[in-house]
């Protein structure tokens, strides 16, 4: 029983939060044009989303506590806190294989705000997606004279080598205006896929890797913005922005259509952020 | 499921008013999650399975605590109306908005506002149907702006 009232207010909030095709939201966005107050409105909301998560992100940073983990890891510390029950040897070994489905260790996302999107799910492909890029990058990077197959000095073949075998046409975006030079590039495989690996170095010495592969279908579906690439992907509500730590490295990971990409680095969020914003934005042009 | 653990948390943080026992609620979640973790489909979206494990533990423990005077309190403008300054709310004060809409409001305003999750998903972890779920949400964010824009001048009114 929706009334004109109750869906117009549905269309305003599916516009803050992004659940919308392009072409609903090309038509919401006429009528806010002529309708000021519900223009008014919808940034009421999603300035309200974006408190929320200034409020409350930080516990995504928050080291977790060791008796939450140890429910999922350890059946001993998991009866701790008065639970009664028993696991079963078929319970465990479920337990364990959810627990590798979902990923590794302290891994985390982040969720967006202004515009977030239509499936906020990070599946377990998504994060054995950035888990492979996360050992690609572990691999390659330690090695010292055989670090890529194609050095930067070669960049016009590496690029339309990989491009070729990639089926698209690649580019090693260029970081130097965050400090990282491009080092080479390598061609790996993922799920039967072929991979692209960019790899670049900072005057510190720190490594940092580009992985692109085609999206399988069982990869996609994920469509999370981090607040603070609100701006950025305004105009592209499809994109998604995932965030894994683990193992002393960082991976900003995306699918982007047809490739989902990971950028995996020594560095911290923020300053990863900064870099992933970068090379999306240029990819994306 | 590790994955997890911080989105759970930042949400449970959030709906408890940024208690401390938000991670008593996740710790219950997981505790819950494990003994149902054969129910579990592989391949489905685990995450959506918490939330709703989540949400179960919750309504229980606002049941098992209703005689408790800290959970009476929520919803109860005047009881716990903030004392907002003029401009700008506070950090502080949006625990305190937050804590005046009732709790269905306040789930809602959360998993879509700040945990991201399609409205369907929550319909289906809060196993309402989704014209509920935007009219709460519809009502919820309504609620919570009128007390962001007008919480200072409400003060002033009532001190007068």
């Amino acid at each position: 029983m929706k009334t004109p009232d109750s869906e117009r207010d549905a269309d305003l909030h599916a516009a803050v939060d992004g659940q919308i095709d392009q072409a609903e939201q090309t038509r919401i966005d006429a009528w806010l044009a002529d309708n000021p107050e519900d223009a008014a409105t919808v940034h009421a909301y999603r300035l309200q989303n974006a408190r929320l998560h200034d409020r409350y992100d930080d516990v995504l940073n928050e080291t977790l506590p060791p008796h939450l983990l140890g429910v999922i890891e350890s059946p001993s510390v998991y009866a701790r806190r008065g639970w009664t029950g028993r696991l079963t040897g078929i319970r465990r070994l479920a337990a364990s294989l959810a627990f590798l489905i979902a990923g590794g260790a302290g891994g985390w996302m982040l969720h967006g705000q202004m515009v977030p999107s239509a499936s906020p799910v990070a599946t377990a492909a998504a994060t054995g997606f950035a888990d492979k890029a996360i050992g690609a990058h572990k691999v390659f990077v330690a090695e010292v004279r055989h670090p890529v197959e194609v050095p930067a000095s070669d960049e016009p073949h590496l690029v339309a080598w990989l491009s070729k075998r990639l089926g698209t046409t690649l580019r090693a975006p260029d970081m130097n205006d965050v400090g990282f030079s491009l080092v080479g590039g390598r061609l790996l495989a993922d799920l039967n896929l072929p991979v692209a690996q960019f790899m670049y170095q900072d005057d510190n010495g720190r490594r940092l890797t580009l992985y692109v592969r085609s999206t399988d279908e069982t990869g996609r579906g994920d469509a999370i913005v981090p607040q603070d690439a609100a701006e950025l992907t305004s105009s592209k509500v499809k994109t998604a922005f995932h965030f894994v730590k683990h193992g002393g490295v960082s991976a900003f990971y995306w699918i982007d259509n047809a490739f989902s990409y990971a950028l995996v680095a020594p560095l911290d969020r923020p300053g990863l952020l900064a870099i992933a914003i970068k090379v999306y934005t240029e990819l994306d042009n | 499921m590790v994955t997890v653990v911080p989105s759970l948390r930042r949400y449970a943080r959030a709906l408890l008013g940024g208690r401390g026992d938000a991670d008593d609620l996740v710790h219950d979640t997981l505790v819950r999650a494990m003994d149902r973790i054969h129910l579990y489909r592989p391949g489905s979206d685990i995450r959506a399975w918490l939330f709703t494990i989540l949400h179960n533990q919750h309504i229980d423990a606002v049941r098992r605590s209703a005689r408790r005077p800290d959970y009476v309190a929520i919803g109860d403008e005047e009881a716990t109306a903030p004392a907002a300054q003029e401009g700008r709310l506070a950090v502080r004060d949006l625990d305190q908005a937050l804590a005046l809409l009732p709790n269905e409001q306040r789930q809602v305003v959360l998993l879509v506002g700040l945990e991201g999750l399609a409205y369907t998903e929550v319909a289906a972890v809060l196993d309402v149907p989704l014209g509920t779920v935007m009219s709460r949400l519809n009502r919820g964010r309504q609620r919570l702006r009128s007390l962001m824009e007008q919480g200072p001048a409400k003060s002033i009114r009532r001190i007068k």
